[in-house]
Formats: structure tokens, sequence, C-alpha cells
């Protein structure tokens, strides 16, 4: 059993190692316990604002501080941050392409026992879809760190998710974390399996399932998911001839549409799809949902053997 | 060159007109736009960009010059015609208003025109906006002020108040914002579609310094910008009660050029109505 580390807790160390960067300015809507950005207020209250619930308004005011050069980090929960305000994301951060992280936690059906109004299942489709923006969901707790500080270099809008749970380590610490790459972190040849977020570990593990089988799978860790890399997808995929994606997101807009976009126009190959089906969630732990909502290591492992299974 | 007291009211009076000229010409060219509201704040913006705020035309990125954020973007001509007018690009430009790859896109957009400090457009969001750049002068220590135009429509939007809450909560006395109190929106009274009243309790309960004035007259806006200046610790509104399609007779108090442009023939009364005033100024 890898260690178990929550990503939030390493969003709030990294901001906390950021506080010394004077251009940095942080902002929660009533959460900053939950999302971790306390740890930021705690070391530097006079560049932490409180907007309370007021999460649109806290999209408005990151406009205009960034617009007056601040490298701006918002924060709250991924059902909020992209859906209550999607369309000030749009006015102020994507279309300006200001410089405006917003960092949601709490995303994935892994938010449990609170349930579905909680569990932000749209979110990188809707953050995809926007001109300008990057999207990230980095695997694991050391990635997430890595993937903050590479955010707070880059200069423009990005919107990173996270889940509320520890996950299992997967990275090593101090890793090097650059935006738009994906890493192979199992070399396979009879089929891809794209993961993201802490979907990642579940496809290290049905590779683990597949290889008593015989079967060889790659994994991929996509944390960008755009500018999606290309390259490395299209690389795995004209080896192992398939692919599985995976995500704690909807199988619309997601890793998955990503994935299967960029191969029915470059590389036509079999592709399944892991992720909620079009549903909402429910409340329940994050174990007993993985398993109802088919995201489990044996889900992916038999989506590979499907797709393999599909190959001429 | 600081643009700053430049010009008598008098004086001021001629450039609101001269705006509103602009206003007419640019829309009909375009064939489409919104003159009502932009001429209902013309006087507003003549005396901000030709006498109360610190800016250079000549250097739209001059650190210490005071903010405007337009709000009400869709009235996004008497920007261009105010920015214009006052150095920022030639004035000839602007008869590329809303047309294929010109800057002067239907709505303001930041970095595409100089002088324009942010995209707006979409209604009810400028507040919230300009609440950041208040909050960033106050981290920074920063003397200069941040100006918002609102129109009283968007005012229906609960965003403005979440802003309202907020600029009051975080002090932000460099922040004057004016509501063009106009009393029409594109499908008519604002009262009707959605009442705002009451408007000056509303902002008073919020925490706000409340001045309502004549939103045509020329000196109750240089006065009231003047007592906005004295605020130590809350935010300043100004509520302008003006005319939509204030300057032009047959456009005066009338909804339907909310969002719609003169015809060929509406267009030579309009242009001779406010040349007549121009003069009449001098």
């Amino acid at each position: 059993m890898s260690q178990m580390l929550a990503q939030r807790d390493y969003y709030g160390k990294a901001l906390r190692a950021l506080a010394s960067r004077e251009d940095i300015v942080v902002l929660d809507a009533d959460l900053a316990g939950s999302t971790k950005t306390s740890e930021f207020q705690k070391v530097c209250p006079e560049r932490f604002v409180e907007v309370g619930i007021a999460e649109q308004n806290m999209i408005g005011v990151s406009s205009g501080l960034a617009a007056e050069g601040k490298t701006v980090f918002a924060s709250t929960f991924g059902v909020f941050a992209t859906g209550r305000c999607w369309e000030q994301i749009r006015l102020g951060a994507a279309y300006p392409k200001l410089n405006i992280k917003i960092v949601a936690t709490h995303c994935g059906i892994s938010v449990g026992e609170d349930g579905a109004t909680h569990q932000a299942l749209e979110d990188i489709s809707l953050m995809r879809s926007l001109p300008n923006m990057t999207v990230l969901s980095p695997a694991d707790a050391y990635e997430t760190y890595a993937a903050t500080m590479a955010i707070a270099e880059y200069d423009g809008p990005v919107y990173m998710r996270m889940g509320r749970s520890p996950v299992p380590v997967i990275s090593k610490e101090g890793e090097k974390f650059t935006i738009g790459e994906a890493k192979v972190l199992l070399e396979g040849k009879d089929v891809s399996l794209f993961g993201t977020g802490q979907m990642v570990s579940n496809c290290i593990e049905a590779a683990e399932e597949l290889r008593k089988e015989g079967v060889s799978a790659e994994v991929i860790n996509v944390s960008t998911i755009k500018p999606l890399d290309r390259e490395t997808v299209l690389a795995s995929v004209s080896r192992t001839g398939c692919a599985v994606t995976a995500e704690e997101h909807s199988i619309i807009g997601g890793l998955g549409s990503a994935v299967s976009e960029l191969i029915s126009e470059e590389l036509p190959s079999p592709v399944q799809r892991i992720g909620t089906m079009d549903m909402f969630g429910e409340s329940g732990s994050p174990a007993e949902l993985f398993v109802k909502y088919g995201l489990t290591s044996g889900d992916i492992a038999e989506a590979a053997r499907r797709a393999i299974k599909r190959k001429r | 060159m600081v643009i700053r007291l430049a010009k008598s009211e008098k004086e001021l009076r001629e450039i609101a007109n001269k705006l509103r000229l602009d206003v007419i010409e640019m829309t009909s060219e375009a064939g489409s736009g919104h003159p009502g509201g932009s001429l209902s704040s013309a006087d507003l913006m003549a005396v901000l960009y030709f006498r109360v705020m610190n800016h250079r035309p000549s250097d739209p990125s001059w650190d210490g010059r005071d903010r405007f954020i337009l709000s009400k973007g869709h009235v996004a001509p008497i920007l261009y015609a105010s920015l214009a007018e006052s150095g920022y690009f030639p004035v000839d430009e602007l008869k590329t208003l809303r047309k294929i790859n010109s800057r002067l896109q239907g709505h303001p957009v930041r970095g595409k025109v100089p002088g324009v400090e942010m995209s707006t457009g979409s209604l009810g969001q400028g507040l919230s906006m300009a609440c950041g750049f208040a909050l960033a002068a106050k981290m920074d220590s920063k003397k200069h002020r941040v100006y918002c135009l609102v129109g009283d429509g968007e005012l229906q939007s609960g965003m403005n108040w979440e802003a309202a809450m907020f600029a009051s909560q975080y002090k932000l006395s460099n922040l004057v914002v004016f509501v063009d109190r106009n009393r029409l929106q594109i499908s008519g009274c604002t009262d009707d579609v959605m009442s705002i009243e009451p408007l000056e309790r509303k902002w008073e309960s919020f925490g706000w310094r409340v001045i309502t004035i004549d939103g045509h007259n020329i000196g109750q806006i240089i006065n009231a910008c003047k007592w906005a200046k004295r605020a130590r610790t809350r935010p300043t509104v100004v509520i302008m009660n003006t005319i939509k399609g204030k300057g032009v007779s047959f456009m005066e108090n009338n909804a339907v050029f909310h969002g719609k442009s003169c015809n060929e023939e509406e267009t030579v009364c309009a242009e001779n109505e406010l040349e007549e005033a121009m003069r009449f100024c001098r």
C-alpha cells in the first residue's frame, strides 16, 4: 500500500512557500480551511482576500487585481469555481488572458458523503472549452505541489483541479512539473491507459492486473488536459494501437473527450472511456462510489480488454 | 502631458456634445450599436476625460493614471469617442466601430484599444472588477482613483451587490461609482422590468457614501467628483439622474434607441441638433 496524502494539503504548502513573492494574492470564498488557502492566510494575511460566499465577485475582483499586475490564486470547491462563475471566468480571465489561477478542491465523486451537489464532474469540460485556458489535474500530492509552483511562474489563466480525500503517492517529491507534458509512467505495447488525477494510480493498479494476464499496458499521467500533449498521446497509441482514458469526471468533455478528439482525427484507433456515465453522483464513501460508478482499477482493466479486442 | 483641470464648464458642455455627435456618426456608420445609453452618459465622460481624471493619452499604461471601468460595456461608443477625442487614437478610426478587423469591437476589449482597462459588456460584472483595481491600489499604497460607470438596469444583477458589500468591507474609499439612472432598459422602464428602488437607501445600507445629482449638469458632476475625493473609509456612489438619448429630441426617453442606431434621415436630424447645441455652447 502506497503512502496516502491529500493534494489540497500540498496546495496549501505550496502557497505558503510562495508567500514571499509579493505579487501573489490569494482569494477564497469562505472555504479557506477546506481548500487550504488558510496556509497562505496564516503567513500572509495582508495578501489574503476573503470574499465571503460570493464566488462571482471573487472572480471579478481577481480580474481587477490581475490587471494591476498581481498573480492571483482564487480557490473554492470545483462546482462553485467553475459552474457558479463560468461566465465571469470567460469575460474576466480567459478573454483578456489575465494571470488568474483558479484552483479548485473537492472535485470528482470522491468528495463522497456530501453528495452530488458538491461533486464536480463537469468542471474539466467547462474550463476546457474556454479559449486561452490551461487545464491541469495533477495525480497526487507531490505533483500538486510542483504544479502549483509551475503555474505561479506561468503568465495566463489556469484552472487546476484536485479532490478532497488523501490519494496514493505515485510521484517523487521534488519532481519537476512542466505544463503541457504528459508522463509515461509504465511502458507497454498492448494498450495505452491515459489517466488524470487520482485515476492515474488506478491505472497503475489496472496495469498490474493486466500484466498477470500477460497483457502489457502503458500508463500515461495526463496531468495537463489542455493543452494536451499530442505527441506523447499519439506516440503511445501508435505503439499500442488502442487506448483507455480514466478520469474522475463525466465521460463528456473531459480527458476522454480530449484524447478521443485527437485520436479520431490523427490516428483512428479503439478508445474506451472510464468516467461517470453522463449522470450525477450521490452520497457514500469514496470507495463505495468508485465501485458503484465504475471507476475502479478493475473497471479500467476490463475497459482495456475491450479496447484490445476491438483492435483489427 | 497630463490632462487635468483642462477645461471650463462651458468647454466641457461643448465637448459632451461633440462626443454625442461622434456616437451618432459611428453607430450610424456601423448600422448598429447602443446610442441611447451613450448619450445619457456623455456629460459624465466629458468631465472625467477632460477635467477630473489624471491620465496620459500618449502613455496609456502610465502607472499613476486614474482607472476607468465601463461596466455598462454596450455604451462602448461613448468610451471610444472619449478616448479618441482626448488623444488615445485617431478620431478617424471611430468609423471602424463594429467592423471586421477593427479594434473597436461592439463591446470594449482589454488589450485591443489603448485606454480600455478591462473587457466588459456582459452586464453586472464591472463593479467587481473595479473593486479588484481599487484593492490593488490600496495594497500597493497607490494614490490613483478607480472610476466605474454602471447602468441602472444592470443593477438588477446580484453580482453588483456582492461587490457593493466587498467594497464596503475592504474600505475602498478610492472607488467612485456612477450610476447612469436613465430609467430605461431594452424592454422598457426599469421600474416595470424589475424595480431597483429604493436605490439611494440600497447603497446607503451597503455602507456607501451616496449623492444624487443631475447627470447632465456639468457643475454638479464636477462637484460630485470633488466630494468623492473627500472619502476616507467608504466607497462613493454618484447616482446621476439622466435622460436616455439626451441631446437628440426624438431619441430622448425612447427605449427604442437603447440598441438601435439611427437611419439615414434620423442621422441627419440628430447631427443637426447636436451641431446646433455645440454652437450654442460657444
